[in-house]
């Protein structure tokens, strides 16, 4: 029965309408159900975080206080459109999710005799439960453990970003899974298995302490940032940017930001996700295309998120977060940020940058930007040395950016022909269809060199 | 989406006197939440109009037109820009606000043109 309602009030959720679909505008004709709707779907995205997360802290898992938090969306669907939004939208919707949560309780009471003391004390827990308290004060530290526990080692990397989009962004099944365009079976399949593990596996709903919150916040930190990748360059599919998951993981990195002020890193992430998203407008062409850093307009950068990217970089910076490995690559972005223009760019500074990167978290991958940014300072012979010394990488074998960057340096130094061969290689390893068509261009234009040298 | 949310406040708006502490309590403690729940960019208020220029442009010709402004339900007290993800989303913040008089609007602002 519980299963048969969560699906009919996901089918609600996902009629609501879609950011750049013009054929959604107001609808002067619009029904009153239509718009109590359109008004629960958007309350659904302010307090479902909230919901689980006072939830969960009762009942102790993700899985009964999602669905529970489900239940009492469902109840909103059926009662708002006739008698209209409460005043209080989340109030009532945590009251109608602690009534669900007593019942189910004493059903599992019944149910299961031995567990009878825990239930006992779980109900006492939901009857003292003040409403206002829930909702207004200890939501914190609710957040915070949710946002922890969605985000466990214990879980696969896609099973994290599933899980948080879900229980922390509010997205639906089918939303999360148009993002990652892959099958909305397989995302359900990975939240369902994603519970289920954190149950296996006794994960505690609370905020960790000591050695063990540093670990976890560096995971919690990941999965922000790789649902922003996500966004950013879009592995897969005909776009090249999903600004809409950006936004989604600036979103959680602004809230985690208010929840735990004191961790430099999760400064250092945001600013990092800020002066990266400033460039979202600009690293698009008219038909979609990419354009690559250096050839942006500057002018379209968003001096806002700039401005907020920088704010929060100076946040880690103070709070001694310098070194931190986000706070590097977001001082790194600081360097473009604030070069008007790309002549201006201080790659002396980039490549000392890239030298503290390297010492933190050494990597193929790291070792091919320093490549790029000791080129800019130091001419194309000397980033081709550092490069080719990565050619014979493993974790390189089929990662499109090497034959790129090779390809670049080598056009620089005049070697046109093997500059062509290195881009047509970089084409035939991207799955994203407009970079593909990028490098190719750029294939064809060595061609072209050459024939007019 | 990105939103720009103009506060005409009226009368209240434009009159030199700050408003009441309790009145500024109430709008921090709703800006707070708005800040933690990641929906602030930024916030801002204007002093009154009596300080403010209209510049009119007609062809060549421009006239500076000194404050205060008449229509003065329409003038802009105060503006947010807000990160939400529909305009339903930023109407359903909108309600919870501390305000008992003026009208609030809401516009979207065009973002990632081309795409």
């Amino acid at each position: 029965m519980r299963s048969s309602s969560t699906r009919a009030c996901e089918g609600a959720l996902a009629i609501g309408p879609r950011r750049g679909d013009a054929s959604t505008g107001p609808n002067r004709r619009e029904t009153a159900a239509t718009e109590a709707h359109r008004a629960i779907e958007a309350i659904w995205r302010i307090e479902s975080a909230r919901l689980i997360a006072g939830l969960a802290r009762v009942v102790g898992d993700i899985g009964t206080a999602e669905e529970l938090a489900q239940d009492a969306l469902v109840a909103a669907l059926e009662q708002w459109p006739a008698e209209g939004v409460p005043d209080r939208p989340g109030a009532w919707l945590m009251g109608t999710a602690k009534h669900r949560a007593v019942d189910l309780i004493r059903r599992r009471k019944t149910l299961e005799r031995k567990h009878e003391e825990i239930g006992r004390d779980v109900e006492r827990a939901m009857e003292s439960m003040d409403l206002d308290t829930a909702i207004d004060h200890e939501v914190g530290d609710d957040l915070l453990s949710l946002i922890f526990m969605a985000c466990h080692p214990v879980l696969s990397k896609d099973a994290r970003v599933a899980l948080t989009l879900r229980v922390l962004g509010g997205l639906t099944t089918e939303e999360i899974a148009r993002a990652f365009l892959v099958p909305v079976s397989t995302i359900a399949q990975r939240i369902v298995r994603a519970k289920r593990t954190l149950a296996e596996a006794h994960v505690r709903f609370e905020v960790p302490s000591g050695a063990e919150r540093v670990a976890r916040l560096a995971s919690v930190l990941e999965v922000i940032y790789l649902i922003f990748n996500e966004g950013y360059s879009a592995t897969a599919g005909n776009d090249w940017v999903r600004p809409a998951l950006c936004e989604e993981a600036l979103r959680l990195g602004r809230i985690l930001a208010e929840l735990v002020p004191t961790e430099p890193e999760v400064h250092g992430v945001v600013a990092l996700m800020e002066i990266q998203a400033s460039r979202l407008g600009a690293r698009v062409g008219p038909s979609g295309e990419p354009v690559l850093l250096f050839d942006q307009d500057r002018a379209r950068w968003d001096r806002l998120l700039i401005r907020r990217g920088l704010a929060a970089l100076e946040r880690a910076e103070r709070l001694g977060g310098a070194l931190g490995p986000y706070a590097l690559q977001a001082a790194i972005a600081a360097c473009h940020a604030r070069a008007t223009i790309a002549s201006e760019t201080d790659w002396s500074r980039i490549v000392a940058l890239y030298d503290a990167v390297a010492q933190l978290a050494p990597s193929p991958v790291v070792e091919l930007n320093r490549a790029v940014a000791v080129g800019m300072a130091f001419g194309p012979a000397a980033a081709l040395e550092i490069v080719d010394a990565l050619v014979h990488e493993p974790t390189l074998k089929s990662y499109h950016l090497l034959p790129a960057v090779r390809g670049d340096l080598l056009r620089k130094l005049g070697r046109s022909e093997e500059a062509r061969a290195e881009f047509e290689r970089g084409a035939s390893l991207t799955e994203n269809v407009p970079e593909r068509e990028l490098l190719l261009r750029r294939a064809a234009e060595c061609a072209a060199e050459r024939m007019a040298g | 989406m990105r939103v720009l949310i103009m506060a005409k406040e009226g009368e209240q708006g434009e009159s030199a006197t700050p408003p009441t502490p309790e009145a500024m309590a109430d709008y921090q403690k709703f800006n707070d939440e708005l800040v933690k729940a990641g929906v602030v960019l930024e916030a801002g208020r204007l002093y009154p109009s009596l300080q403010g220029k209209r510049l009119r442009f007609d062809g060549k010709k421009r006239t500076v037109i000194d404050g205060p402004f008449a229509e003065t339900k329409e003038l802009v007290a105060g503006y947010w820009l807000w990160q939400v993800r529909s305009i339903d989303e930023a109407l359903e913040w909108l309600k919870r606000a501390p305000y008992d008089g003026g009208t609030f609007e809401i516009r979207e602002v065009v973002e990632y043109e081309g795409m």
